[in-house]
């Protein structure tokens, strides 16, 4: 069973507590009512999903309960790091 | 009796298990409150519960009857015994917090003996080794498909917290994992 590491329990814990819940770092945009119907689409619909590393959030459902951000590898699965939710993108480095 | 407009039944009234190294019993009725405050709030909270909220998310805290365990960074799960007014002793509190009474929500279990961690393994996927999961740790966790709040309160004894629409399967899980001839 893969172990995913929960910033806030501060654990490596099972992977059936946590959830996967979309692409991390999206920024709602401040002015919704002024956008044309394709911006809204880019922002609403449009993902990345990258083959490689990719920022996710997660959330330990079966857990404390709280969202939190990962930096994964869509090739291997592997996660590279977790970090809570509104801190920065992590410098990966060597870790890729 | 004649004078009770409704009678009080336990999901788990009268099931017990007893094998020869390790038993599953319902825990009597107990008063709890869901908790949720930030930081700022828990040593006023703190004082009006004459207990100390533990600040890291696993702990638990025990004083007299009363025990709250630690579930996430801002909630907490405050167990006392049946009919005791938790909320009440927090009404004085200014501090922002929110409570909710949870007492008929829950049903805990009682999983105790040599065997009762293997027991609790057969469906919970952490480690339950007492050096990772050590005496008073708890969590959310899950138990085969449900949901379930753990707390080790001995070497050897677990108390399992699930919803009672979930009573019956945990209680027949534990029953069934209980049976395994490795336990």
């Amino acid at each position: 069973m893969l172990l995913i590491r929960c910033p806030y329990c501060e654990k490596d814990l099972p992977e059936v507590e946590f959830r996967h819940a979309g692409e991390a770092h999206l920024v709602r945009p401040s002015n919704i009512t002024e956008m044309s119907d394709a911006e809204f689409e880019g922002y609403f619909f449009i993902r990345q999903n990258p083959k490689g590393i990719v920022f996710e959030r997660w959330r330990h459902v079966h857990g404390c309960g709280r969202f939190f951000n990962a930096a994964r590898d869509s090739v291997s699965d592997k996660f590279l790091t977790t970090y809570k939710a509104g801190e920065p993108k992590p410098v990966l480095g060597d870790r890729e | 009796m004649a004078n009770q407009i409704a009678l009080r039944r336990p999901v788990l009234d009268g099931l017990s298990v007893q094998r020869q190294w390790v038993s599953v019993k319902p825990a009597a009725p107990a008063s709890r409150i869901a908790l949720r405050a930030p930081a700022e709030s828990l040593s006023q909270l703190s004082a009006s519960l004459s207990l100390t909220l533990p600040s890291k998310v696993r702990a638990s805290a025990t004083s007299g009857t009363r025990t709250a365990l630690c579930l996430g960074p801002d909630e907490w799960l405050i167990i006392d015994a049946d009919g005791v007014d938790i909320a009440g002793e927090m009404a004085g509190v200014e501090a922002f917090y929110s409570a909710v009474d949870v007492s008929h929500r829950n049903v805990g279990i009682i999983v105790a003996g040599e065997g009762a961690q293997a027991a609790i393994s057969a469906g919970c996927p952490q480690d339950l080794a007492l050096r990772e999961f050590p005496v008073r740790a708890c969590c959310r966790t899950i138990l085969g498909k449900s949901e379930i709040v753990l707390q080790r309160t001995g070497d050897q004894e677990f108390r399992v917290e699930c919803w009672r629409s979930f009573a019956d399967y945990v209680f027949t899980f534990l029953q069934e994992a209980s049976r395994d001839p490795l336990i």
